[in-house]
C-alpha cells in the first residue's frame, strides 16, 4: 500500500490498530519526497531528525494505549508559522536564517495532539503573491502540470499535499492564500472566521486579514484539523472567544432545504468558459442533493482587489518594519546607522515585498490616508454589508475559488496587476471575516484542477464544511491525483 | 512690548504595573541590559500584543482623578518610525478615541487659583534604550524598558508662566503619587516633560508659532528651561527675527535650549489603527468601581486637614503633598496627638531627621502612636519640652517608645518644689553679682538663672515651678 496516498482519518485508523507504525507512515512520506521533490519543490526545510524523533514519540503513546488525534502523522507547515528550533523563513532573504525561540499557537496545538512536522513549505514571500514566483529562494511547481505554478501564497502547502509529500498541511490565507492554491492543485482549502484560529506566531502580513487554516485531501480531514487548531488563544486578543463546535460531527447531514447563493457578480461575462461551466455543474450537483440556488447581489464586489490592495499594504508596511538588520535576521553593512537599515531592506526584502510597503507607506502617509487608508476602511464595510445582507437570504454562498485554472510561471510574474486579480472572488472574503472553503469541482480540458468555493456566515464553518463533504461524498474529482 | 507666554504641557508617566503593557516582562528598574525582555516586547515575527488590564485600570484612575470623561470604546494606533530601541518599529500609543478626554487641573498661583485643562490622557508603550559607550562605532541596545508601560498627559495651552508650569508639574506629580500609579521620579525618568511655548503681545488674541522643548529631565529645571525659552523667543522677536516651529532640546549643562529638527524635517508617523488589539470597550460599572476606589485626593484632604484639624494652610499644604506624610499625621492624631503640637514636630524635628538620612515617611521607622506618647507624657507633665527634643531623637533612632526611654535614662521632670529649690537656692548663691544686677531691673538675667538651674538639675525641672520659684526668690 502506498501509505503517503491516505488522509489523516484513514492514517489514523492504521496507526491507532497499529497496522502500521509512525515510523513506516513517515518512511513512506520521505521516500515520496526522495522521489518528487526534485520536481515539486514544495519544501523550503525538512527537519528529517526532528520527525524521526516525534514519531517516536507518537509511536510510544499508540504502544501505550493513549493515541492523541494526529499522533503520527505528518503534517506540513507553512514557512510563516514559527517553529521554536526550526529555522522560520517566510520565504524571504531578511529571515533566511531567523530560528524562532518560540512556538505559534497553532503547531503548539499540534503537537500536543502528536503530530509530526515533516516540513516547512514554501510560499510568496512574506505570503504576498499568488503563485510562489515571489518566494526569496525558488518557485514551487504545480504537480498537475510542472510548467504551471501551483499557486499563492501558500503554494508550498497546496502542492505538498497534491503530490502526497504529507497528509495534510497549514496555511494563511490573507486574501485567497490557502484557496486558491488549493482550487489551483485540486485539494481542499480552508480559511476560517477571522478570530477563529490564533495568529500567535504567524508571521505577520496584514493583521487584520491575516487567517490560519488548513490545506487537505478531503474535507473530512480539514473539519479534523479545525477542531484542534480553533479557539480563543490568550496570546492573541483578536482571537474570538467564541465556543468550538465539533466541526466532523455534522458532516454527512442531508443539506437538504439549504439556499445557496449564487452571487451574480461572480459569473461575469468574458469569464473563463470551463471555470464558469464547472461552477454552475457544481451548484446543479449541489441543487441535485437538495439545496436551493438563490441568486443574490454583492454590489461592492468590484471595490474588493483595490480596497484590499490599500488596506493590506498599509498594514504591511508597518509590521515590516521590524526587518531592520538591528535585533535579527539578516544585517547589511552600511557607513551608518541609516545606511544599515536601508542596505538591509534594499537586499533583504524582493521586489514584490518592496512594492507593497511603497504602496502602504504612501497610502498611510499624512495627507493621503483620509483618500486611502480611510476610505478603504468605509469600502470595507460596504463590503461586510453585502454580505450581512446576502446572508440573510441564504444559508451559503457559492462562486468559483479562482478565474482561471493555474497559469504558466512566469505568465503574470511581470504584470502585478493581472497577478492581484488572480485573487478576485477571494479577497472579499478576507475584507467581511467571514470562513470560505475551496473544494475540488472540476477538472479543465488540459486537466487541470478547478476549484469551487463555499462561503459562509462569521463563525459558521460548519455549514460550509457540510455543503463542502456533501458534495465531495457525491463527486470523484477529489480522488484523481496527479500523474508523478 | 509685553509679552505672554502661551505653554502647553506633553507629560509621561510611568506606570507602576508589576509587569509590562503588553507581556509578562518584569518592570523593575535598573536590571543588567536585556534581561527583561521576551519575543513580544522585542518585537520578534509573529507575536501579538496582549493588554496589561492593570495598565488600563491606572490610566482610568489618573483620567477620573483628574476630572477627564473616561471614553467606553477606545483604541490603540500605531505610530511608525524607525530607531534601533523600538525594536518593531512602531510604537503602540493611542490616537483616535484615547481613553481619557477633557479634564483639568486646579492649582494655586501667587494666591490664586487657576485651571489647567486636561486635553487627554493615553497609553502607550515606552521604548528602549540607546547607550553609547566604549567608544567604538556602534551603540548598544537595551530593551528591559521596551514596553514599560506610560501614560501621555496632554494640558491644554492654559500655562501662562513657568512659575505656572511647575505648579501645574509638582500638583500632576501629587495626584500621581496619591493613586499609586507613578512614582514620579523626573531623574530616573518615570516621569518626563515635554513643553510647548509660544509668546504673543499681552492682549493679543491668537497664538505665535510653537516651539516643543523636550528633555526637561528633572523637576527644578521646568521653570529653568522654560524662562530660557521664552527669553529666547522674545528676543528673537524683538531683533526682528521670526519663531520657527520645531523641536528643542533642553540642554541643562549649559542653560539653554538648542535647535534638534524643524517642522520640515519632523516625522510622519504615519498613525493608523493597531488591528492586533480589539478596541477596548470599558464598562461604567467597571469605572464606578474604579472611582468608589480612589482614595482622598491631596486638594480634598487638604481642606479637611484645615477644617477637621484646625491647622493653618501652611501646615495642611505640606502635610497633604504626600499620602503618606498625611497618613502618619492622621495616624498620630487617631493615636491621641494634639494636631498642631503634632504638625510642628512632623514639620520640625522629624522631616530634619529624615532629610539628613535622605529618607521618606514610607521608611519611617518612628510611628506615629509614639509621637502621640511622647506628646501625653509632655502633657502630663511627666517630662519637659526641652528633654521631649532628646527623647524624639531617641525614638527615631532606637525605635523605642517615649516611657522606655525616659525610664532607662531617668528623665522624669522634678516637679517636686523642695528639689528644685534647693537647686536655685545653689545657683543664687553662686551668682551675686548677678542677683544684683537682676534686682536693680535687668529683667532679662531670668533666662540666665533658668539655664544654669537646668543644667544643674539636667534639664529635669519642671520649666513652670522653676519660674515661679526662681521669680518669688529673686523678687
Amino acid at each position: 500500500m502506498d501509505l503517503y496516498k491516505l488522509g489523516i482519518s484513514e492514517a489514523k485508523k492504521l496507526l491507532d490498530k497499529k497496522e502500521v507504525s509512525a515510523q513506516e507512515l513517515l518512511d513512506s512520506i520521505y521516500k515520496r519526497i526522495d522521489t518528487v521533490e526534485d520536481r515539486v519543490k514544495a519544501f523550503i526545510t525538512l527537519p528529517k531528525e526532528k520527525a524521526y524523533a516525534m514519531a517516536e514519540a507518537s509511536r510510544q503513546a499508540i504502544d501505550a494505549g493513549k493515541p492523541s488525534s494526529l499522533s503520527g502523522i505528518p503534517i506540513a507547515i507553512k514557512d510563516n508559522m514559527c517553529t521554536k528550533g526550526i529555522r522560520t523563513t517566510c520565504s524571504s532573504k531578511i529571515l533566511s536564517n531567523f530560528i524562532p525561540p518560540y512556538e505559534s499557537t497553532v503547531t503548539s496545538k499540534l503537537g500536543a495532539q502528536g503530530y509530526i512536522l515533516i516540513g516547512k513549505t514554501n510560499l510568496d514571500e512574506f505570503a504576498m503573491g499568488s503563485s510562489t514566483e515571489n518566494s526569496g529562494f525558488f518557485t514551487t511547481k504545480n504537480p498537475w502540470d510542472l510548467e504551471r505554478i501551483p499557486g499563492g501564497s501558500s503554494g508550498g502547502s497546496a502542492a505538498a499535499v497534491a503530490a502526497d509529500e504529507c497528509i495534510a498541511a497549514l496555511g494563511s490565507d490573507t486574501g485567497g492564500s490557502i484557496r486558491q492554491p488549493a482550487s489551483l492543485c485540486g485539494v481542499v482549502g480552508l480559511k476560517p472566521t477571522y478570530g477563529r484560529v490564533s495568529r500567535f506566531g504567524l508571521v505577520a502580513f496584514a493583521s487584520s486579514l491575516d487567517q490560519i487554516g488548513t490545506i487537505t485531501k478531503n474535507v473530512k480531514d480539514s473539519a479534523i484539523l479545525m477542531n484542534i487548531i480553533s479557539g480563543k488563544d490568550p496570546f492573541d486578543s483578536t482571537s474570538a472567544p467564541v465556543a468550538v463546535p465539533d466541526f466532523a460531527k455534522n458532516l454527512g447531514q442531508d443539506i437538504k432545504g439549504l439556499k445557496i447563493g449564487i452571487p451574480k457578480e461572480y459569473f461575469i461575462r468574458g469569464m473563463d468558459k470551463e471555470i464558469e461551466k464547472s461552477a454552475r455543474d457544481a451548484v446543479k450537483k449541489l441543487e441535485s442533493l437538495g439545496a436551493i440556488p438563490v441568486e443574490i447581489s454583492l454590489p461592492h464586489t468590484e471595490y474588493a482587489v483595490a480596497t484590499y490592495y490599500v488596506l493590506a499594504t498599509s498594514e504591511a508596511s508597518s509590521n515590516l518594519a521590524r526587518y531592520d538588520g538591528v535585533k535579527y535576521g539578516f544585517r547589511a553593512e552600511g557607513k551608518d546607522l541609516m545606511d544599515m537599515y536601508m542596505n538591509t531592506r534594499a537586499q533583504g526584502f524582493g521586489a514584490e515585498v518592496k512594492r507593497r510597503i511603497m504602496l502602504g507607506t504612501f497610502t498611510l502617509s499624512s495627507g493621503y490616508y483620509d483618500a486611502y487608508y480611510k476610505k478603504g476602511q468605509q469600502a470595507r464595510t460596504l463590503i461586510k454589508q453585502d454580505f450581512e445582507t446576502a446572508f440573510n437570504q441564504v444559508d451559503v454562498i457559492a462562486t468559483p475559488t479562482s478565474p482561471t485554472a493555474a497559469f504558466k510561471a512566469g505568465e503574470k510574474s511581470s504584470d502585478p496587476l493581472q497577478m492581484y486579480l488572480s485573487d478576485i472572488f477571494t479577497i472579499s472574503v478576507n475584507l467581511a471575516g467571514i470562513p470560505g472553503i475551496s473544494i475540488p469541482c472540476g477538472f479543465t480540458s488540459n486537466n487541470l484542477p478547478i476549484g469551487l468555493q463555499i462561503i459562509g456566515k462569521h463563525f459558521d464553518e460548519e455549514t460550509i464544511l457540510k455543503v463542502s463533504y456533501a458534495y465531495e461524498q457525491s463527486t470523484e474529482w477529489h480522488k484523481r491525483k496527479p500523474n508523478l | 512690548m509685553k509679552y505672554e507666554a502661551v505653554i502647553g504641557l506633553e507629560v509621561h508617566a510611568q506606570m507602576l504595573t508589576e509587569t509590562k503593557i503588553f507581556c509578562g516582562c518584569s518592570t523593575k528598574f535598573g536590571s543588567e541590559p536585556n534581561t527583561q525582555t521576551c519575543p513580544i516586547c522585542i518585537g520578534m515575527p509573529g507575536v501579538l500584543p496582549v493588554l496589561n488590564k492593570k495598565a488600563l485600570e491606572f490610566a482610568i484612575r489618573t483620567g477620573l482623578a483628574t476630572n477627564c470623561k473616561i471614553s467606553n470604546y477606545s483604541r490603540f494606533a500605531r505610530k511608525n518610525y524607525f530607531y534601533p530601541d523600538l525594536p518593531k518599529g512602531y510604537q503602540i500609543s493611542q490616537y483616535e478615541l484615547p481613553i481619557c478626554e477633557h479634564g483639568f487641573l486646579e492649582i494655586v498661583v501667587d494666591g490664586e487659583v487657576k485651571k489647567i485643562g486636561i486635553t487627554r490622557i493615553h497609553m502607550e508603550e515606552d521604548a528602549g534604550k540607546n547607550i553609547h559607550e566604549g567608544g567604538g562605532n556602534y551603540s548598544f541596545v537595551d530593551l528591559n524598558r521596551t514596553g514599560v508601560p506610560l501614560m501621555e498627559i496632554v494640558s491644554e495651552p492654559d500655562i501662562r508662566s513657568p512659575k505656572e508650569a511647575a505648579e501645574y508639574m509638582k500638583k500632576l506629580r501629587t495626584i500621581l503619587r496619591y493613586l499609586g500609579v507613578c512614582d514620579g521620579n523626573m531623574e530616573q525618568g518615570s516621569l518626563r516633560c515635554d513643553a510647548n511655548v509660544s509668546i504673543r503681545p499681552v492682549g493679543q488674541k491668537e497664538l505665535g508659532t510653537r516651539a516643543e522643548v523636550k528633555n526637561i529631565n528633572s523637576f527644578k529645571f521646568v521653570e529653568k528651561a522654560l524662562e530660557y525659552e521664552i527669553k529666547r523667543q522674545i528676543k528673537v522677536i524683538e531683533e526682528g527675527g521670526k519663531i520657527i516651529q520645531e523641536t528643542r532640546l533642553w540642554d541643562s549643562d549649559r542653560g539653554i535650549t538648542e535647535s534638534m529638527r524643524s517642522k520640515e524635517e519632523a516625522h510622519d508617523y504615519r498613525y493608523f489603527p493597531e488591528p492586533d488589539l480589539v478596541p477596548m470597550t470599558v464598562e461604567q460599572k467597571w469605572i464606578d468601581e474604579i472611582k468608589s476606589s480612589l482614595p482622598e485626593l491631596p486638594d480634598v484632604k487638604r481642606e479637611r486637614f484645615v477644617a477637621e484639624f484646625g491647622l493653618p494652610e501652611y501646615d495642611a499644604d505640606l502635610l497633604t503633598s504626600e499620602k503618606s506624610i498625611a497618613n502618619w499625621f492622621e495616624g498620630a492624631v487617631k493615636a491621641g496627638g494634639q494636631a498642631k503640637a503634632v504638625s510642628n514636630w512632623m514639620m520640625g524635628e522629624l522631616m530634619k531627621l529624615l532629610n539628613e538620612e535622605n529618607k521618606t515617611f514610607e521608611e519611617c521607622a518612628l510611628k506615629p502612636a509614639q509621637l502621640a506618647e511622647m506628646l501625653s507624657l509632655m502633657d502630663k507633665g511627666t517630662i519637659s519640652g526641652k528633654i521631649a527634643k532628646t527623647i524624639f531623637e531617641e525614638m527615631y533612632k532606637t525605635g523605642k517608645d517615649a516611657d522606655v526611654i525616659v525610664k532607662e535614662k531617668g528623665l522624669v521632670q522634678v516637679s517636686d518644689e523642695g528639689a528644685i529649690e534647693k537647686a536655685v537656692d545653689e545657683i543664687i548663691a553662686k551668682n551675686p553679682k548677678e542677683v544684683e544686677r537682676y534686682k536693680s531691673g535687668d529683667e532679662k538675667l531670668l533666662g540666665f538663672f533658668v539655664g544654669q538651674v537646668m543644667k544643674a538639675m539636667k534639664g529635669k525641672a519642671n520649666p513652670q515651678i522653676l519660674n515661679e520659684i526662681l521669680k518669688k526668690k529673686l523678687s
